[in-house]
């Protein structure tokens, strides 16, 4: 039987990959339910790899490339691309995050309108990254653990994790050398009356933010990123932040409501890319910081495959797993 | 150069914020070979100390120059100054009294007077100023022994915006060392204010917003060296009118 500390999207991807290929598993949950994963349950939810290359190195997008597909296989991911502007004064931080970027092309203000018509007239170009998607992480999460659950994985909440795990996905409670927090603030409104359907990024240069819909006129504004370990509620400079810039992207969306706000934070090792490290008979699956449902899918394929010692040649990888 | 009594022999200062990742930062700070890295504080980070972050900058070897960035008020940044002498074990403290939060232009009157609260309790300040003399005068008189005129607005990138007003520091504090905070872009604009005699350049968002920010680091710190040369060499005048460079009397005699 293998054993999981931490039922994140980090423990649940792996024990997906590992119970897919025939292992037992048995994931230790310190919280009492899937809220209780802070970073996993305040994520973005963004699936998103070439954005993310503005500031990520490039292994973060190889990371990421196939994060779409995977999610699909349990949970509702909305296939349509990010839309990222930014205000006519600041059109040099669109110049510069096109160079910093791949895989996207520049829209006219004609074809914003057709994109997303709430935005129309409001920008005079726009970057587009078409095959970028985003999901709800809460109900992504919940699929996931259905998924697990079905493959026979037993999640045990509210119970620390012995001191012996085959498998550490608890962020900075692993205790991991390397790791520092990075926190992380967001906000959650509800405008039903301006219709967003992809992810927004909107760069501003003090504080760039991202509008993520979830459906139903909820909207998700995230993120700081502070260096601080700091567990505090969001401060009133990071809430002022995050809603002035969401009211400088949409006029509108300051007749939403302020729904729930929430304060994190993520663990990153020094060059903030997510990775497996292996300490004593313990492999830690860490460092997610703001890639935690882009990357933990491949990061659980990497960890599968080490356990069953797979090659990349598939044949090889049936006669191991039979 | 000496700040305080110190000696330092690299004239970069560097800042610590919007790198890619910690990663980054410590390898920038490594290709330009600074010795003086500035820290913003914030106060969560005292709260929560310990972070990774701040330990890692501990670790680069350099000295912590902490920062009062983004505080408005006089009472919030002698706050916050104590609050960096008691993380950091430092007396050095770069005040920033911002005025406009959009133009992030200095608060004058309340840099002064923080200036004078903090020298009196003891705390060496780098003042991020104005090219303006008469402020100058009045951080010297307040206890500050260096001076740190903007050389455009914070994170602009605009380079010099008033080399003459720098120039005019140069020849009114000869001898008070003059750092030129904020607004550098590029190399080139490093570069001309150490030709203009200025002694340090203290710079963030041109590394850390590059392309390749540790390249970049490392042409800056090249930048900086070639102007401070350039200056001690006594650059020739500018002149209206052409001037050969080839002498013209004496022509060889070919026989």
């Amino acid at each position: 039987m293998i054993t999981i500390a931490g039922a994140g999207v980090a423990g649940l991807a792996s024990a997906y990959e590992l119970a897919s290929r025939g292992a037992r598993v048995t994931i230790y949950e310190q919280g009492e339910d899937p809220s209780d994963n802070s970073c996993s349950w305040l994520a973005g939810g963004m699936l998103a790899p070439w954005c993310e290359a503005e500031t990520a190195e490039p292994e973060v997008v190889r990371l990421g490339v196939g994060a779409k597909a995977w999610w699909q296989q349990f949970t509702k991911v909305e296939t349509r691309g990010t839309l990222v502007v930014a205000p006519p004064r600041d059109r040099a931080e669109l110049t510069r995050f096109a160079r910093r970027t791949q895989n996207h092309r520049i829209v006219s203000a004609a074809e914003i309108a057709e994109l997303e018509p709430a935005l129309a007239g409001r920008y005079g170009q726009a970057l587009f990254f078409e095959e970028e998607a985003h999901l709800d992480p809460r109900q992504a999460m919940l699929d996931l653990i259905k998924a697990v659950q079905a493959l026979g994985v037993e999640i045990l909440y509210g119970t620390p994790a012995p001191d012996r795990v085959d498998v550490d996905c608890r962020g900075m409670a692993s205790g991991l050398q390397g790791l520092r927090p990075v926190r992380g603030e967001m906000a959650l409104i509800d405008a039903p009356d301006v219709e967003v359907t992809r992810t927004i990024r909107f760069l501003h240069p003090r504080i760039p933010v991202y509008l993520v819909p979830r459906g139903q006129g909820l909207y998700m504004i995230g993120a700081t990123m502070i260096e601080s370990s700091s567990w505090r509620p969001i401060t009133v400079r990071s809430a002022l932040e995050l809603l002035g810039a969401a009211f400088a992207l949409h006029p509108g969306l300051g007749e939403a409501s302020l729904v729930e706000t929430g304060a994190g934070l993520r663990p990153a090792f020094a060059d903030n890319i997510p990775r497996l490290v292996l300490q004593g008979e313990t492999t830690h699956v860490n460092g997610l910081y703001r890639h935690g449902y882009l990357a933990a899918p491949a990061l659980a394929r990497q960890l599968a495959q080490q356990f069953f010692q797979e090659t990349s040649d598939a044949d090889h990888r049936e006669r191991r797993t039979a | 150069m000496q700040l305080y009594g110190i000696e330092i022999a690299s004239r970069l200062l560097l800042g610590t914020a919007q790198y890619p990742s910690p990663a980054v930062l410590n390898a920038a700070i490594r290709a330009c070979g600074t010795e003086i890295i500035t820290v913003s504080l914030r106060r969560e980070a005292a709260a929560g100390s310990g972070a990774g972050f701040w330990q890692g900058l501990q670790e680069s070897g350099c000295r912590i120059l902490p920062n009062t960035a983004g505080c408005h008020s006089v009472q919030e940044a002698v706050t916050t100054a104590h609050m960096a002498r008691e993380l950091f074990d430092t007396p050095w403290i770069k005040l920033e009294v911002i005025g406009h939060s959009d133009s992030l232009q200095p608060d004058v009157f309340g840099l002064v007077e923080a200036a004078r609260i903090l020298c009196n309790e003891g705390f060496q300040v780098f003042p991020y100023t104005t090219e303006d003399l008469v402020v100058g005068e009045k951080l010297l008189e307040a206890g500050c022994e260096l001076l740190m005129p903007w050389g455009a607005p914070i994170g602009s990138g605009q380079g010099l915006r008033n080399p003459d007003g720098l120039r005019a520091m140069r020849a009114h504090f000869p001898d008070v060392p003059l750092i030129v905070d904020a607004g550098i872009g590029r190399p080139s604009d490093a570069a001309l204010a150490m030709e203009l005699g200025m002694d340090a350049v203290l710079l963030n968002t041109a590394v850390a917003k590059a392309g390749d920010p540790v390249s970049m680091a490392a042409a800056m710190a090249q930048a900086i060296k070639a102007g401070r040369t350039g200056f001690r060499a006594e650059p020739m005048p500018r002149r209206d009118m052409a001037v050969p460079s080839t002498p013209v009397l004496g022509l060889a005699e070919l026989t």
